[in-house]
């Protein structure tokens, strides 16, 4: 029992000092999990990893919390990925609520105000290269192309829920028709590319 | 109430967040102006200080609307609605689907939704600059200063691969600079 509680911990503890590092997101962390789970603690194999950062994308939400949660889930359990998540989730969350009360009490200053006027346009940026990034691993035929295309007008009279759930079954039926028909179904690009991530990288678009 | 609408609105977008947080980002404003919860230049500063801080974009902006609609208690709410989802699933297929990423029925939904998760994106890029004038074709030295400023860091993200959080400070210097 005091044996467990202690694991854990650890695992909390473990994903707690990995959590900043998912700074931009989730695929930052892979060094740091080989560091600390992989060769310190030895509680998983490095292509572990990998497998589990694969499966991570297949799941709604942060490649950092999912991969956390399955990585805690293999080493302890079902309370093991609840304190996986915990770990990784709690010091962001501290961060970014300082920075949002420190914005709160700041934001009528003409100097933030102006400072965030030039921030519009370049976050306005960073959305447009996270398109771009994403456009490279999600557009892989004509298929793909014709959903995207589809999909961008249909987003201003349906909501965005909706057109995920329509995409989705868009993606199936074709597959299945294309089964049917007997065409080459494209192979997924990204899965291979997991491994070829560094701490230098981050993550934007990227992980669908 | 409000809680119950920001813990309804987040386990919601917690269930349909694929592929980053950057295509959760119409959603969330879709909500967010639904509800009239923040007004559309707060929530793009919102989502400038999710990008600013670790974490993911998505589970950040939750955070942010939450605590400015209902303080600590609409921060805590809404980070727990945006997580319960993925931990259930997590759970759910760790313990029953080892090999999900390989099934082909799920591989086959993947394929419709990664190009319609590109055109939220897309959609995003659009209604930001919409919803912040950006799109303007009222010439001013604002107006041409802000598409340098555009131009600019789109190329330092694409060509030198630098981290957003630079870009992002760079640019408030920047803004301090020419707009105070």
């Amino acid at each position: 029992m005091k044996e467990e509680w202690r694991k854990l911990f650890q695992l909390f503890w473990t994903f707690f000092k990995i959590g900043p590092a998912t700074f931009g997101g989730g695929f930052a962390m892979i060094p740091l999990i080989e560091r600390e789970i992989v060769e310190k603690k030895k509680w998983i194999e490095s292509e572990d990893v990998t497998d589990l950062f694969a499966l991570a994308q297949s799941v709604p939400g942060a490649v950092a919390i999912n991969s956390a949660s399955f990585i805690g889930h293999k080493v302890g359990g079902v309370k093991g990925a609840v304190a996986a998540m915990i770990g990784v989730s709690l010091p962001t969350f501290l961060i970014v609520l300082t920075l949002g009360i420190s914005y709160l009490f700041i934001h009528d200053n003409p100097k933030i105000e102006a400072a965030f006027v030039s921030i519009r346009a370049t976050i306005l940026a960073i959305i447009v290269y996270a398109a771009i990034k994403t456009i490279k691993t999600s557009i892989v035929d004509k298929t793909t192309f014709f959903i995207m295309l589809i999909g961008v007008p249909a987003l201003f009279f349906i909501h965005p829920v909706l057109a995920i759930i329509l995409g989705a079954v868009t993606g199936a039926i074709s597959i299945f028709l294309k089964r049917k028909l007997g065409y080459k179904i494209t192979p997924r690009k990204d899965k291979d590319k997991v491994t070829s991530y560094t701490s230098h990288d981050y993550f934007i678009g990227d992980g669908i | 109430m409000v809680l119950w609408q920001l813990f309804k609105t987040f386990f919601w977008i917690g269930l349909v967040s694929f592929g980053g947080g950057y295509a959760m980002i119409p959603i969330i404003n879709s909500e967010v102006t639904r509800y009239g919860w923040i007004p559309a230049k707060q929530f793009t500063n919102l989502i400038a200080i999710s990008g600013m801080s670790p974490g993911p974009i998505a589970t950040n902006s939750a955070i942010l609307v939450g605590y400015s609609t209902s303080g600590i208690a609409g921060a805590i709410i809404s980070a727990i609605a945006i997580l319960i989802p993925s931990i259930i699933l997590v759970i759910l297929i760790a313990s029953f689907f080892k090999r999900m990423h390989d099934n082909h029925f799920v591989q086959s939904l993947f394929y419709g939704l990664k190009p319609i998760v590109t055109s939220l994106i897309i959609y995003a890029s659009i209604s930001f600059a919409l919803s912040n004038d950006l799109l303007t074709f009222h010439i001013s030295f604002r107006m041409v200063s802000l598409l340098v400023i555009f131009g600019l860091s789109l190329f330092v993200l694409i060509k030198y691969r630098w981290h957003p959080l630079y870009v992002i400070i760079l640019s408030g210097l920047v803004g301090v600079a020419l707009y105070s």
